[in-house]
């Protein structure tokens, strides 16, 4: 399965090896598919924050990047009306649970969010929606770093790195629905939960939810 | 392996299952239903009345549980069996009337027709329930034996053809079978309808010591029972489904997954299994063949979404209910990472009649694409509510008004909310769309897994959608943002256009949203929740513009929108019925002696409007919420 294939994303021809996740193929060709959960070592993609949407050939409906293997042959774009209205809501979705106040936030110029805003030329606003409001105190109990629960995207980076990488174990998701959230075990502050300060999972963040303390 | 001996195992089963049958022939025997459905309405005092009178008028006569025949607006039901006369149904049953049956029919020998449904032989004094409309337009493939067999004793079962088709099976090779489903074009009842055939092929394919077969009995659609009553009526039907299943794609371990919610179910399952055992139809070397297959079942906590494969596996693996990409595909990687077939409990039920009877059978019935009958649970606002099949092609009108007599109160029909929160309503225009799996989907719909909820004028359209989408969001799982977020925001507009706060641009957030959630949700919950509200913006629309431009809710339902009033004219000085059923003390009676209401105290419960007498007919909703008084005010 390592045979060589070639494709075209966005008129430009990209070669790859067979299986390989069209996502990564694309951001290590230098082209930007938005993207907050995709793992690259993950088999399987949790596929869950749905902005990496893009057409392919042969396909009705556009397809999240992070899922699909690519083909010899496949023709991608990632720039369509139907692609581009999908990433827009998705992003507007994400912004309305979201503590919008970029100039206070650590990770102003550094996130995610904000680099989807600019590549993709959408506002940093939540648009249509109106907010959900969020009233959850930040987590200051670690020594260097803390968590703000209202900047969470849900996108399991934290988790990955806490449980796959630095193989703790103290944070996962928890609950169900809209109140999902990244927790500790019987929801205790993070000084009380297994967690060692790696930090790991801070690094993984892509937005400004896990944050260094300065 | 060899043939002979599994026939003959059979055989002997079947011989022992009906001689124990024949012993009791000559004995009078009263069948109760007893699903959880009739044990609501009274089925346990019922069956207990008829067995203290039978003790007491010292007859020998076995008092039998059944489960659920599907005439749930009759419930509580029995069939009285007495020699000499065809075997008999009655139904809307009480204590008083089951005694009553002992002492006129068992001891006296009067069928009492006054209280019969009907006879289940014809015969030349009472009606079957085949000579009913109901009965004309209904085909059973898999609720035939639903009611009139004991769930919980399997002899019942055998002595009436149970399991001959698992030894039939078993002398074929697996392949033929495949073959012979596939030919069925047997489509998959759990609402995609994807064809049984392919996903038990593919399973075969994979290369796998371990297989296993799972049964998702995760029925969680409001309105919706059909995988229940089946479970509950007739366990041993949907266990060989699965045991053929089983052989045909090389799986030795199957798995029901029940509700916890389904306790009756569950249990009657477990004894299903345990006698199945104990007949050498599950365990090792299953009709004596070399074939070892045995099943358990798993309680799912009741999350909606694990109706979804992907999040069903992750839940029997200890894993939060929560659905995953695909591919793999189960067939490829299913629990525990071993190929799975996942189908239905109706899908499972058929099989065992079309290994029986042959795939030409099957497709003699329905339509070529979706061949077989389907299975609905007919509810709302419908004369005979129950469960009912129909073939696949039968129309919604014939299905509404036919199967169901119409709607009750000569009220005039609105809707037909089809296949629960993922589906759709269609309107009137639709009536005569034939229910089938690719039809249903073009009108906006889908077959789902059965639920068919008919609405009338009193029902608010808006507030259907909300109702859907209220259940909808609330089973979220809350993994990908569109689903968690989108279907949030959904509610939120639907809220607001409810209460008379909508925007025409709410108008079209609404419709792109809902469009956007359908598109871009991670599993068929979140991509399936937006369609009620589709469906009705494509066809109510109307009904929207009303609550966003007038602050009008034309069905009078949405309580922010209406206000109660009585008309001066009609109302009789004579009668103050409103004034005592009011709650909040907001009925008055005027100087002349007529009542009215003070706004500002009514909270809407409707109780005056109930109580206001037939003759008078006072109490009024008025939409929008004006006045007459202040209406004229405006005028000037």
């Amino acid at each position: 399965m390592s045979a060589e294939v070639t494709l075209t994303i966005d008129g430009q021809q990209v070669k790859a090896v067979a299986g390989e996740k069209l996502l990564f193929v694309a951001l290590n060709n230098g082209i930007y598919i938005p993207h907050l959960c995709a793992i690259a070592e993950e088999e399987r993609p949790s596929a869950c924050c749905r902005l990496c949407f893009v057409e392919i050939e042969g396909l009705s409906r556009p397809v999240t990047a992070c899922t699909q293997k690519v083909r010899d042959k496949m023709t991608v774009r990632t720039r369509t009306p139907k692609v581009d209205r999908l990433v827009k809501t998705g992003f507007e979705l994400l912004l309305s649970d979201h503590r919008l106040q970029c100039r206070t936030c650590p990770k102003n110029g550094a996130c995610q969010l904000q680099m989807v805003a600019r590549e993709r030329g959408l506002k940093l606003k939540t648009g249509r929606f109106k907010p959900l409001a969020k009233d959850i105190p930040v987590d200051h109990s670690p020594e260097t770093f803390s968590f703000d629960a209202g900047r969470c995207v849900l996108c399991g980076q934290c988790v990955h790195a806490d449980q796959n990488i630095a193989r703790v174990g103290a944070i996962n998701f928890i609950n169900r629905g809209l109140k999902r959230k990244i927790g500790t075990f019987n929801n205790r502050c993070l000084r009380d939960s297994p967690c060692t300060e790696c930090g790991l999972c801070v690094k993984a963040c892509p937005v400004g939810a896990l944050t260094f303390k300065t | 392996m060899s043939a002979a001996p599994v026939q003959e195992y059979y055989q002997k089963l079947q011989e022992e299952a009906r001689t124990k049958s024949a012993a009791q022939k000559h004995l009078p025997r009263v069948r109760v239903g007893v699903a959880t459905c009739s044990i609501a309405a009274g089925a346990i005092r019922v069956k207990e009345a008829f067995e203290d009178e039978i003790k007491a008028m010292g007859l020998e006569a076995p008092v039998i549980d059944t489960g659920c025949m599907g005439h749930c607006y009759a419930e509580p039901q029995a069939i009285i069996d007495k020699p000499g006369h065809p075997p008999i149904c009655y139904g809307k049953l009480d204590e008083d009337l089951a005694r009553r049956l002992v002492k006129d029919f068992l001891v006296d020998d009067d069928p009492c027709f006054e209280f019969a449904m009907a006879a289940l032989e014809p015969n030349d004094f009472f009606p079957t329930f085949e000579d009913y409309p109901r009965g004309v337009y209904e085909k059973k493939m898999i609720l035939g034996q639903c009611g009139f067999i004991n769930p919980e004793d399997i002899g019942d079962y055998i002595a009436q053809g149970g399991y001959a088709a698992l030894a039939k099976a078993l002398e074929q090779e697996p392949e033929d079978i495949i073959r012979e489903i596939k030919n069925s074009r047997l489509r998959g009842r759990g609402g995609a309808g994807f064809a049984a055939g392919l996903k038990w092929e593919r399973c075969r394919a994979a290369e796998s010591d371990i297989k296993y077969v799972i049964c998702n009995g995760d029925e969680g659609d409001p309105g919706a029972f059909m995988d229940r009553s089946i479970l509950e009526s007739n366990p041993h039907l949907v266990i060989e489904g699965m045991a053929i299943c089983a052989y045909a794609v090389g799986a030795a371990q199957g798995y029901f997954y029940i509700r916890a919610e389904y306790p009756k179910a569950i249990e009657r399952v477990r004894l299903a299994l345990k006698q199945a055992r104990e007949k050498g139809l599950l365990g090792q070397s299953v009709l004596g063949s070399e074939f070892t297959f045995d099943i358990e079942i798993f309680a799912g906590s009741g999350a909606f979404v694990c109706g979804e494969g992907t999040a069903l596996v992750n839940s029997m693996e200890g894993n939060m209910g929560i659905p995953e990409t695909r591919p793999p595909r189960m067939a490829d990687s299913g629990y525990r990472g071993k190929p799975t077939v996942l189908n239905n409990v109706k899908t499972f039920a058929y099989v065992p009649a079309i290994v029986r009877n042959g795939s030409a059978w099957f497709k003699s019935t329905g339509t070529p694409e979706s061949p077989g009958t389907a299975v609905f649970t007919l509810v709302g606002k419908i004369n005979n509510a129950g469960l009912v099949e129909v073939p696949m092609g039968t129309t919604l009108r014939t299905l509404i008004y036919g199967v169901g007599d119409g709607i009750p109160h000569d009220k005039e029909f609105k809707a037909v909310q089809i296949g629960g929160p993922s589906g759709g309503c269609l309107p009137e225009a639709m009536l005569d769309v034939p229910i089938d799996f690719d039809s249903l989907k073009e009108a906006g719909a889908i077959m789902g897994s059965g639920g068919l909820v008919v609405l009338d004028e009193d029902d608010c359209m808006v507030s259907i959608a909300r109702y859907f989408l209220e259940f909808t969001q609330q089973e979220s799982c809350g993994k990908c943002t569109f689903c968690r977020l989108g279907t949030k925001h959904l509610l939120d507009i639907l809220d607001a256009i409810t209460r008379g706060e909508g925007t025409p641009e709410s108008l079209d957030t609404l419709m792109e949203l809902a469009e956007d959630v359908r598109d871009g949700s991670l599993c068929n919950l979140g991509g399936t929740a937006p369609n009620p509200v589709l469906t009705t913006l494509r066809y109510f629309r109307d009904e929207y513009e009303a609550h966003i431009r007038e602050k009008r809710c034309p069905a009078r339902v949405c309580s922010d929108l209406i206000l109660y009033y009585i008309l001066p004219d009609k109302c009789s000085k004579l009668c103050s019925a409103c004034v005592g059923s009011c709650p909040t003390e907001a009925i008055y009676t005027r100087e002349d002696g007529i009542k009215a209401i003070t706004q500002e105290k009514c909270v809407k419960c409707d109780n005056c409007l109930k109580a206001c007498p037939p003759e008078y007919l006072a109490v009024i909703k008025l939409s929008p919420p004006v006045l007459p008084e202040q209406q004229e005010g405006v005028k000037n």
